[in-house]
């Protein structure tokens, strides 16, 4: 196995759309290690998923030459298609299929003998976990499952090289870890040869190679040590006191010298220019501040904004009015038919408190999130948002409430000025009020350049900030957050966060979900939930102190999350 | 509450002309159909295709024979020489008449008797077979008129003298293109309304909508908003392009005109809000637009007389908003009709509207849960 | 490898079948909208005018008058209703109480001996033509029966000149159910063959399942059979149940044979086939698919085939058009086949025009259809 399975030579492809040219891949020269994982790894508009699609025969490549497995992928696409596994961003799982004949199909289109089949299934079904569910419709399966399913029906006939494009977005921590031992066992027993691409940093510290992509070019390949390894002795771990966690953050983010600093429960993660200025380096050696072991999330954020002026986000701050508890949830239960989906659950956020939902896929988190947006009607239980009954004062309540779902769901044919308008409207302000409000969105946004752009054509990024801004449009004391950062890359990901602290920190409460566990530990107080159920609440200090073993006494948050529902499992 | 429903009113049209997509749909497809319409959905014949056999070649048969080349709606197709040939212009669809001139046909005439003429006629489409037969008739009768007075003879008695009111020379395309402007109102202003809420839906907007402090009645009113101020804007449209460009005469009033457009728009509508409340998805809510829509054209009365239809069915036709409509259109642009005869079709239409309106409120606040 | 390809075939259309089988809306489209039309049609709709309402206004009794207006109650096309005066019936008609007015002036008896004046007058309302027409057709019937009647028993001799035998072929009942239904079944085929197929193919596009069929070594050609077959069978089991529906409940006579009508539905089933295919291929959006369906499909075999409105009486422009219009070419094979019978010399050239098509857009679709997303 020496022979690379991929070996990519200059490639170029570029699309035409919106009257201009934007080249996607600019020269890409790769060369895939055989037998292991490779993580592809860069923000978005990379060119991750081009370069993919290039290499599974989907898209002719402007110049350059693909070839996988020995064979020209332009000139011969059947071959290779018979020999790889791909699985698309959005696998398209024939939903009104069972899981069953979703695999036969698959099965049908690879040529797999029938003889082999049977135990080819069972090898997919007891990795994946799916045996039970073989008579299923895939339409019914929790989003992790279909993922599986996805996986299972790319590995129906052993492929030597498997592609996987974001294969782990919006999937929860429990599926995520189930569908990486999957990969990994492949990789071991049967020598495949993988390149994944994930917004998932923690996965691609995992990765045996990572290939870091930018603007359509690599910028390296290597081992994710290389990228990390630069950094030893510049990473720290500060602690502060919980209170002022936040300000610190913030006021640490500003520091001359600091290129990185995020939250990790009571204590500030930082990393530190190659040459601090002088203050900077007596503060760190400070007792506060313990040195830490570098990580690939380090590596890539330096690298990434190396060469580039930092841009210091304006911060978002508004006026809030309220105080008191901000959401109060009692005995909350929701049923659909004879299945309940979130049973007796209890829990109180104060004002200005970040408070994070977690869960599995099917958790009843969704559920629980929109009855608190009143989306939904309760089946029995109080709710009160902002001090209101839902049941009684909706139309007020929501008044009081800013909501930003998963999907940037804004009018994408709308041009984001059209797009402020409507939703200032839609909350009630007019004339001078609703212009400076207007205004601030765009400033404060730095979405001026964009105002007459039509939403839809946005970058990722953007989108995400004017859905944001359109959130915010009214000043609302509580903010709602369906996993707002899912599929944004991490650059992304840190300049949303940024914006949410300081919006606490002026007093607006938030109420999050998300599937990244580092945002986890961004979060006050958390409620981790299962079956329906809250199984834990508290700070993000706390619920990792409840998983903590003998063998394992600082687990991390996404350790803490899988022991949690494991337990409940067995129990 | 205004200025929230505006907001959305102002978001709708945007949303929607914005769209390529939608826009193409508001547009394209009314132009295609009046243009089709007007000109092809017609039920007059001016080209029969028509084939002879003189067998006779008599003056007298030259005479009547001449009588249907010199008639506009007569083409004639073929003369025949031979009886087999008549079963095979008739069969391949060249003609779809023939005329066969008996022997002794003018022999018979000069001396006073009565000489048959045999008329073939394709009856594979019936409407068309009824329509020349009747054609023939009136031929055959102007030449037996003129024959008897020719010759002082004592014939039947003048038979009878047609006027038709409203439209003196029966054109099928004034019933057709003023039907027209209810089957394009219909069809615009059901795709309108019928695919907002899907669209929304499918889109993860309508979540965010739903979150505003924007009441669900208000919701509704933004919502049919567009489909009113494009239904009327199309009903318009369509009546100046009748008017100027098929020359339909507009007798009535422009404000009973208005006031039966309004009413079926505020029907429609109600219609569509009620399919797209129902639909979770764009398809299920263009297929429920179109599973109303066909039956809806097909028992309104467009093409074929309600009162050809068995009793059962026209029953059916009286919960269907289109059927009022045809009424009022072809009332006021042929007749002239003002409220007074108009009444009767004017209050199904608001009932219609209003049960229409009010079950779409109500399933919008049931599915929204 | 041929077995391989077999399997690979055999995997796709178990997959199309079973997703026939569980989505209600292609079972809608396939079976339920059809019916619906037959029904709607074969019962509903009708061009033949049975008891009309017409006003008679006999301005003064009479036993001529008595016995003209006797004629009209006999018909089964007339319901009549009496006015003693000329305003009265104006008034009934204006109303829309009555589609036309018979007007028996005062002198009725003095004028039928006459030859000059005319002894009735009709009015007709003349906003919808067709059936204004038909209604004079009808009245001018019972006239002229009347008046034979009338005449002989009082031993007048007139002289009538020519008699008009008219004999209609095919359908001597002038039943518009024998035309109409047959021209529906092709309104239903295109129904499946083209909006189901453009839809059902163009949401594999939007759901994003075709970009994970494209990188297994599937070819073009047996995505596009795999396509194809399961909505052959579909449509012709619509067809299969539109032709009994059509033979058994509406009775229309089958004077063809029935192989000619299988094969000639499967040539246009095919060509309605290859244009669904092509539609989602070009636009891969349901609703756009959807929309270009109907317009460029259903619509045109609606209208343009000939099957409501006859294309002779079209203006030239229009008529170029359905040449294009596949529906033609298939409207005309079926009214000919169920009414008259094989008429070679008819079907041959439609079913090579319909040939024609199939191979066009079956050919343009596998043209088309590339395994790559842009």
């Amino acid at each position: 196995m020496t022979d690379s399975p991929l070996l990519i030579d200059r490639l170029t492809k570029s699309f035409q759309g919106g009257g201009r040219r934007v080249t996607a891949l600019d020269g890409v020269s790769v060369s895939l290690a055989a037998g292991v994982v490779t993580g592809l790894i860069g923000p978005d508009g990379a060119g991750k998923t081009t370069l993919m699609r290039v290499v599974a025969g989907l898209l002719i490549a402007d110049a350059g030459r693909v070839e996988v497995l020995g064979v020209d992928v332009a000139a011969e696409p059947l071959a290779v298609q018979s020999r790889i596994g791909y699985m698309p961003q959005r696998f398209g799982l024939y939903e009104d299929l069972s899981v069953r004949e979703n695999l036969d199909l698959y099965a049908d289109l690879q040529g797999v003998p029938a003889a082999a089949r049977a135990e080819r299934y069972q090898r997919l079904m007891e990795m994946t976990g799916l045996g039970d569910f073989m008579a299923r419709l895939a339409g019914q399966l929790s989003g992790g499952m279909k993922q599986k399913l996805g996986l299972a029906c790319t590995l129906v006939k052993p492929p030597r090289l498997l592609l996987l494009d974001e294969p782990t977005v919006g999937v929860d921590p429990v599926s995520r870890r189930e569908l990486w031992s999957i990969v990994y066992r492949l990789v071991e027993e049967e020598g495949m040869s993988v390149l994944l691409s994930t917004a998932y940093l923690d996965e691609a510290e995992r990765c045996a190679e990572v290939i870091l992509m930018h603007q359509g070019r690599v910028i390296d390949q290597g081992p994710p040590r290389r990228f990390s390894e630069p950094l030893r002795g510049r990473a720290f771990q500060v602690s502060v006191p919980a209170e002022e966690r936040r300000s610190r953050q913030a006021q640490l983010s500003r520091t001359p010298g600091v290129l990185d600093a995020v939250l990790q429960g009571d204590s500030i993660r930082v990393v530190l220019d190659r040459e601090p200025p002088a203050e900077t380096r007596r503060l760190a050696e400070s007792s506060a501040w313990r040195s830490v072991e570098p990580r690939f999330e380090d590596g890539f954020v330096t690298l990434l904004n190396a060469g580039q002026e930092r841009v210091e986000p304006p911060h978002v701050t508004l006026g809030s009015r309220f105080t008191g508890a901000a959401i109060e949830v009692e005995d909350l239960t929701r049923s659909f038919g004879d299945f309940v989906a979130v049973k007796r659950s209890s829990f109180t956020v104060q004002s200005g408190e970040v408070f994070g939902l977690l869960g599995a896929n099917g958790a009843g988190k969704t559920t629980t999130f929109r009855m608190l947006c009143g989306l939904l009607p309760v089946s029995s239980g109080q709710v009160r948002v902002a001090g209101v009954d839902l049941r009684h004062a909706a139309a007020k309540a929501r008044g009081r409430i800013g909501y930003m779902s998963q999907k940037f769901s804004l009018y994408a044919n709308l041009s984001v000025r059209q797009n402020l308008d409507f939703f200032a409207r839609a909350y009630g302000l007019r004339g001078r009020a609703a212009g400076a409000r207007i205004r601030w969105a765009l400033e404060a946004f730095e979405l001026e350049t964009f105002e007459t752009t039509e939403s839809g054509t946005l970058p990722l990024g953007y989108k995400q900030r004017l859905a944001m801004a359109a959130a915010l449009m009214h000043e609302p004391d509580i903010l709602f957050l369906d996993e707002p950062t899912s599929g944004v890359d991490p650059l992304a990901r840190r300049e949303f966060w940024g914006r949410i602290n300081a919006l606490a920190e002026s007093g607006v409460t938030v109420l999050v979900t998300t599937h990244f566990m580092e945002e986890a530990e961004y979060c006050d107080r958390l409620a981790i939930m299962s079956a329906g159920e809250i199984l834990a609440l508290g700070t993000p200090m706390e619920i990792k102190a409840r998983a903590a073993t003998a063998e394992q006494p600082h687990p991390e948050m996404e350790d803490a999350f899988i022991a949690l529902i494991q337990q409940r499992g067995s129990d | 509450m205004f200025a929230r429903i505006l907001a959305l009113t102002i978001k709708e049209l945007l949303a929607l002309f914005k769209d390529k997509r939608s826009r193409f749909i508001v547009v394209i497809p009314p132009l295609i159909q009046l243009l089709i319409f007007g000109y092809a959905a017609s039920f007059d014949l001016n080209h029969i295709p028509y084939a002879v056999y003189d067998r006779d070649g008599g003056y007298a048969a030259r005479d009547l024979l001449a009588r249907f080349e010199g008639a506009p709606s007569f083409d004639l197709a073929r003369r025949i020489q031979r009886q087999d040939e008549i079963a095979e212009v008739i069969d391949t669809r060249d003609c779809l008449l023939v005329i066969q001139v008996p022997p002794r046909f003018t022999a018979d005439l000069v001396s006073g008797q009565t000489a048959p003429v045999q008329i073939l006629i394709d009856g594979r489409n019936s409407n068309s077979a009824q329509i020349a037969q009747n054609y023939v008739a009136r031929i055959v009768t102007g030449f037996n008129q003129d024959w008897v007075f020719a010759r002082g003879l004592q014939g039947m008695p003048v038979s009878l003298v047609t006027r038709a009111w409203y439209n003196p020379n029966l054109e099928s395309r004034w019933f057709f293109v003023s039907g027209l402007v209810g089957l394009l109102t219909l069809v615009v202003t059901m795709m309108v309304t019928a695919l907002s809420v899907a669209r929304e839906r499918e889109q993860g907007t309508f979540d965010q909508l739903l979150v505003t402090p924007l009441r669900p009645v208000e919701i509704l009113i933004g919502k049919s908003m567009p489909g009113i101020l494009i239904g009327v804007f199309e009903a318009s449209l369509v009546v100046i392009l009748a008017v100027f460009w098929f020359k339909v005469p507009l007798m009535g009033e422009l404000a009973v005109l208005y006031t039966g457009i309004l009413l079926f728009v505020f029907a429609a509508v109600g219609v569509g809000l009620m399919i797209s409340s129902l639909a979770a998805t764009l398809q299920q809510a263009l297929l429920g637009a179109f599973l109303f829509l066909v039956p809806a054209v097909i028992l309104s009365g467009f093409a074929t007389p309600i009162d050809n239809m068995p009793p059962a069915v026209q029953m059916l036709t009286l919960v269907d908003p289109l059927r009022y409509y045809l009424v009022i259109l072809r009332s006021v642009f042929l007749e002239g009709a003002g409220f007074g005869l108009l009444a009767q079709q004017m209050w199904p239409l608001a009932i219609i509207a209003a049960v229409t309106l009010a079950a779409a409120g109500w399933l919008f606040r049931h599915r929204m849960s | 490898m041929p077995t391989l390809v077999s399997s690979r075939l055999i995997g796709l259309l178990r997959k199309e079948s079973l997703q026939i089988l569980r989505d209600p809306s292609s079972i809608a489209i396939a079976f339920v909208l059809p019916v619906l039309l037959l029904l709607l049609f074969g019962y509903g709709v009708s061009l033949d005018s049975k008891h009309v309402k017409v006003g008679i206004v006999v301005e003064q009794p009479g036993s001529e008058a008595r016995s003209f207006v006797a004629a009209f109650q006999q018909s089964v096309y007339f319901e009549p209703h009496l006015y003693p005066t000329l305003q009265a019936g104006r008034a009934a008609l204006r109303a829309s109480e009555v589609k036309g007015i018979l007007v028996l002036p005062a002198d009725f008896a003095q004028r039928l001996k006459g030859d000059r004046d005319a002894p009735i007058q009709v009015i007709v309302n003349g906003v919808d033509a067709n059936s204004a027409r038909l209604l004079e057709g009808y009245v001018q019937g019972v006239w002229t029966t009347w008046l034979q009647r009338e005449l002989q028993a009082r031993q007048i001799q007139v002289a009538q000149p020519v008699e008009p035998q008219t004999r209609i072929w095919f359908n001597p009942e002038l039943e518009s159910r024998n035309y109409l239904v047959p021209g529906l079944l092709v309104v239903n085929m295109t129904l499946v063959g083209a909006l189901l197929t453009a839809l059902v193919f163009a949401r594999e596009w939007e759901r994003g399942t075709l970009e994970a069929l494209m990188v297994t070594p599937v070819t073009i050609g047996e995505i596009l059979i795999g396509k194809l077959l399961p909505y052959f069978v579909l449509g012709m089991g619509g067809m299969v149940l539109s032709v009994l529906m059509a033979l058994f409940l509406f009775g229309v006579p089958m004077r063809g044979s029935l192989w000619v009508l299988g094969i000639c539905s499967t040539l246009f089933l095919l060509t309605a086939l290859g244009m669904g295919l092509l539609i989602s291929i070009v636009t891969r959006n349901q609703f756009v698919a959807g929309m270009v369906a109907i317009l460029a499909t259903f619509l045109p075999a609606f209208l343009l085939s000939g099957f409501l409105f006859d294309i002779g009486s079209m203006p030239v422009v229009v008529q170029v058009v359905t040449h294009v219009v596949a529906a033609r070419y298939f409207v005309t094979i079926l009214q000919s086949l169920f009414l008259a019978g094989d008429v070679w010399s008819l079907i041959l050239p439609n079913a090579a025009a319909l040939v024609l098509m199939a191979g066009f857009f079956l050919g343009l679709s596998r043209r088309l259809l590339r395994k790559r997303l842009e």
